[in-house]
Order: structure tokens, then sequence, then C-alpha cells
């Protein structure tokens, strides 16, 4: 009987307008199931065996990247519970932890999935490193990572700002002070004070919007931690993805044999 | 010994002692496929060459590897708190401050050099360096699969620069360094009382050479002697391509390419160089070194 309404079901419109193929494991449907999948597409049909193993790949750009939804998921749920104004920033944290169901849960993700991300970042760039993996033709893709390297930095760096307590005010204001002992940028860097930069006019200014962490410094960290860089992140994310497949998918061995 | 304990447990050290293990444990994943593969005449992932379907081999892969590290996270998630401290206070300064742990190898090079070195120049030499690595090595050997033998030099100086300068730096900053940042071993307590007596002395000082006149103002004969050390140094870069150039090597990688790796690599050494002036001497009994060139604009 069920099966019989599976049946009938199967041969609606609205059935076939969603499922293109049947699911009989078939060479010809495992193909499909990649590439008449939006998703999915993102991969070859079929891969050298090596590249499933993940004593060779490690998974860490696939867990970086799971990690990266992870974060924008849980990050959009707490930018509702969240004012980034000096005002409001702390106790909107103390209720997120106190009073909101599961905002504990979604806080907490989002601080260890960031953390873990800039591990996996690390890691996944060693693996690459290791087996050579930036050699011709994906030498450009490798500065893509480290741009993507560098952004994940940022990212986890302008959000260390946000819950406003102790920790971050002072762990970004020791690491914004290097700002202004940039060479020629920062007043107290070499050759600042003789091109007349002051605290009030250097680098580290924009930077903070004022001369020490303070309420614009959060606005200005919350509105890159949450649209500025993540966009940026995105577009690199998309090249970086799209240069592995056009440059012959996961690295390895030259055999003779063709990638693709 | 309790509170190196306390400090390792911490919720947002977590990741510093995960960062340890995992990379002691790739480090040797590495090694183990990389001797196994320079024994043998083709690579072991030449021979997984074959082609296997994507679905399902790639697939299920994703699939199970997502439910691992999603589980691992939310129990992480369930089992312990994200820190939240008193609220900021601009008056209240604590003692260590300390930056991110992923930026703390940068923090604890503060130690050895002036903030625009430290915290500006090396961080942007790091992500250039990075990012010339593919114009740089064109040893085409290694591409694809785990080798030590083909690639030494370019190994040797990658992990030594992650594992080392990145990744030791981190953990001594994070674990080891105390109220004032001074320098604590994992059994001793954190005094923030200590007071760390510390007589620094300018390299040329070593030798004799006072930095400063009497009237304060500069020796220049400690200004030229500390120029003569930091371009004898570069000049070591100019010295080798004059001796090699003729080698089938040099010629291979051009003038051009020549000198941005030597640049970065003498650049890398010389960090270690600086370290080393600084926790040498007080072992041999001397002073610790702080500036190698003074200059009335910037010290090194």
């Amino acid at each position: 009987m069920l099966t019989q309404l599976r049946d009938q079901f199967r041969k609606t419109d609205v059935y076939k307008s969603i499922f293109r193929h049947s699911y009989q494991d078939t060479q010809r449907n495992r193909a499909l199931q990649i590439v008449d999948n939006v998703f999915l597409h993102l991969h070859p049909v079929r891969v050298p065996r090596h590249a499933t193993n993940l004593g060779y790949t490690w998974g860490m750009g696939g867990i970086t990247f799971l990690l990266f939804i992870v974060l924008t998921i849980t990050g959009v749920i707490l930018m509702f519970y969240y004012r980034p104004t000096a005002q409001y920033a702390y106790e909107d944290m103390k209720y997120l932890m106190n009073d909101v169901p599961f905002g504990p849960l979604m806080r907490n993700m989002h601080r260890w999935a960031a953390h873990a991300m800039v591990l996996t970042v690390m890691l996944h760039m060693f693996r690459v490193f290791l087996t050579g993996s930036y050699k011709p033709p994906r030498q450009f893709n490798w500065v893509v990572g480290v741009l993507l390297l560098v952004l994940t930095l940022l990212l986890s760096f302008s959000g260390y700002l946000l819950p406003w307590d102790q920790l971050a005010i002072w762990a970004v204001t020791v690491g914004t002070n290097m700002a202004r002992a940039t060479p020629l940028l920062g007043h107290e860097g070499p050759f600042g004070p003789e091109l007349g930069l002051r605290p009030d006019n250097d680098v580290r200014f924009v930077l903070l919007g004022g001369t020490e962490v303070g309420p614009p410094t959060l606005l200005r960290f919350y509105v890159g931690h949450c649209i500025f860089l993540p966009l940026i992140a995105v577009i690199f994310m998309v090249v970086h993805f799209w240069r592995v497949r056009k440059d012959g998918g996961i690295s390895g061995p030259d055999t003779g044999k063709k990638n693709f | 010994m309790e509170q190196f304990l306390e400090i390792i447990t911490k919720p947002d050290n977590i990741p510093i002692v995960a960062l340890l293990v995992s990379v002691i444990f790739f480090s040797w994943l590495a090694w183990t496929k990389a001797a196994k593969n320079d024994l043998q005449d083709t690579p072991d992932e030449a021979k997984m060459d074959d082609k296997v379907q994507v679905w399902p081999y790639l697939v299920r892969v994703e699939f199970l590897m997502s439910i691992a590290v999603m589980a691992v996270l939310v129990l992480w998630s369930v089992f312990l708190d994200a820190p939240l401290e008193e609220p900021a206070n601009r008056a209240l300064t604590p003692n260590p401050s300390k930056a991110p742990w992923y930026f703390l190898g940068l923090q604890e090079l503060l130690v050895y050099f002036d903030p625009w070195i430290a915290g500006v120049v090396l961080p942007t030499l790091i992500i250039v360096g990075l990012m010339a690595i593919p114009y740089i090595d064109i040893n085409e050997k290694g591409n694809g699969y785990y080798t030590f033998k083909e690639r030494k030099f370019a190994i040797l100086t990658f992990s030594f620069g992650f594992l080392i300068l990145w990744v030791a730096l981190i953990v001594l900053g994070t674990f080891m360094r105390g109220p004032g940042w001074n320098f604590f071993w994992p059994w001793e307590k954190w005094d923030p009382h200590y007071v760390g007596v510390l007589t620094n002395v300018d390299f040329s000082e070593m030798f004799g050479i006072a930095t400063r006149l009497p009237d304060n103002s500069l020796n220049p004969v400690a200004f030229i002697f500390g120029a003569l050390c930091v371009i004898g140094l570069y000049s070591i870069i100019p010295a080798y391509w004059m001796m090699k150039k003729n080698s089938e090597f040099i010629k291979k990688l051009g003038l051009v390419r020549y000198h941005t790796i030597a640049f970065l690599f003498v650049s890398m050494i010389g960090v270690v160089i600086k370290i080393l002036l600084r926790l040498g001497p007080p072992v041999l009994g001397l002073n610790p070194v702080k500036y190698v060139w003074v200059t009335p604009w910037f010290n090194i």
C-alpha cells in the first residue's frame, strides 16, 4: 500500500520536477547525483582514490569550511541578542548566557568553532605545504589561501572584542597597540613623529575610531566582524574552491593520467 | 604545578593544547608517510591514482567527518562555557595582558624586538613570505605526495618557522609568561610581585663600546658598530651570490628569486640570532642584549 503510494508519488510532475533521476545504483546515477546537485557539483564526478584518503588530506580544508558554516549560522543567531554599543553589549552577553534558551550553547559553539577554525586553517596550510601542493599549476591558489588565513585571523580577532569584558578589551588593546608602532603610519613607529603623526591621527586611530579601545571601536569591530570580513572571506573562498577545480582537482603525483 | 594545570585547562587555552597535540600528531604522520615514500620508487599516492566515484566514496567521508566534527563541537560547547569576565574597565589593567592565543608568538617576540619589528614588520614578512613560496620554490619534485628526501631545504625551513617560531612561541607566551611578562617554569607559581632584575646591555657594550656618550648623545662608534652588525648579516646574501653565481642551481634560480629567498631566510635567522642574544648571555652569567643597533629613529 505504502509502496504503491510512493510509486504513484514518484510519477507526479511535482516529484519529477525536484528529483531529476532515479536512485538505482548505476554509474550514471552516481554521476548525476553530483552533477545535478548545486552543492555537490563543487566536486568532480570522479576523483583519484588518494583524494578520499584522510591520511593524505587530513580533511582540514573541508573541516575549515564546515566550521565557517557553523560560525555563520550561530553568528546570525547571536546577532538577534546582541547590541554593539558599550552601554548594552555586556548586559546582552549576560542575558544570553543566563536567560536565552540555548544561548550559552550558541555562544560556546561560536567561540569554540572560531578557535578550532584558526587551528584547522593552520593545519590545512601545513598539509598543503608538506605535500608540495602549492607547486604548479596551483601557485595562485596558495596565495588566495594565505589571504584566507589572514582573513580568518582578522575575523577571530575582531570577534574577540564583542563580549566587551575585561578579556576582550585588553586582548584587543594589546593587539591593536602594535598599530601605533607601524613605520611611517604610527605615532610611535620609525619616522612616524617626523611625519607629524600623533595618537589622534595615525593608523591606530583609524582602526579604533579613537585613541583607545572604546565604544566606537566596538561598533567598528562589530560591523567588520559581521559584514565586511565575512563578505570578503566568502569571495576569496569562492575563488579558492573554484581554483581547486580549475587547477586540476586535488593535488597528486603526476602519473601521466589526467586528474579530471 | 597546580597553577600550570590551571592555566592549560583554562577554557580559552584548550585550542593551544589541541594545537600542540595535533601538530605533533600530524608531523609524525607526515614524517612516516614521507619516510615510506622516500624508500620506494613510486610514492603511495601514485599507487592510489585509480579513479573512484565521488558519490559515494568521497561524499561519505565528508559526511562522516562532518558528523564527527559536529559531535565534538557540541560536546565541547555543552561542557565548557566560553569565558565571560568582569565588564570592560579601562581603569583596571590585568597583569599579564595577553592578546588572543594565535598572536601570542608575536607578543612573545616583543621581548626581543621593538613593537615596530615584532608587531608590524615581522607579521608582514610572514604573510608576504608565505605568498612568495610557490614562486621562489622552483623545485619541481615533491608535487602532490609526501616526501622529505626531494625537498629537504623547503621542508626544514617551513617546519622550523611553523613548529618552532610560531607554535613553540605561542606555547611559551601562553603557558610560561606570567605577570610582567616574566618567565615562569611550569612548576613555579606566578608571582605578581616578582621583579626580574634585568640589566640589559646593547650588543656593542659587550665589546666595551658604550651606546651613549656621557652627555647622553649617541656614540657614533656604537652606531657604526651596530650598523655593521646588521648590514654584515644581510651582506651574506650578495657575498654568497658572488661565490656561487656560476653554480647550476643559482643560475636556474635567477637574481630576483635568489635574493627574495635569501632575504626571507636571513631575516628568519636574524630573528633566531636576536632571541639567542637575549636568552643566551644570562646562561653564561652575562647581561642579556637589548639592541644590536641603536639609531635616533629606530632600534634593532
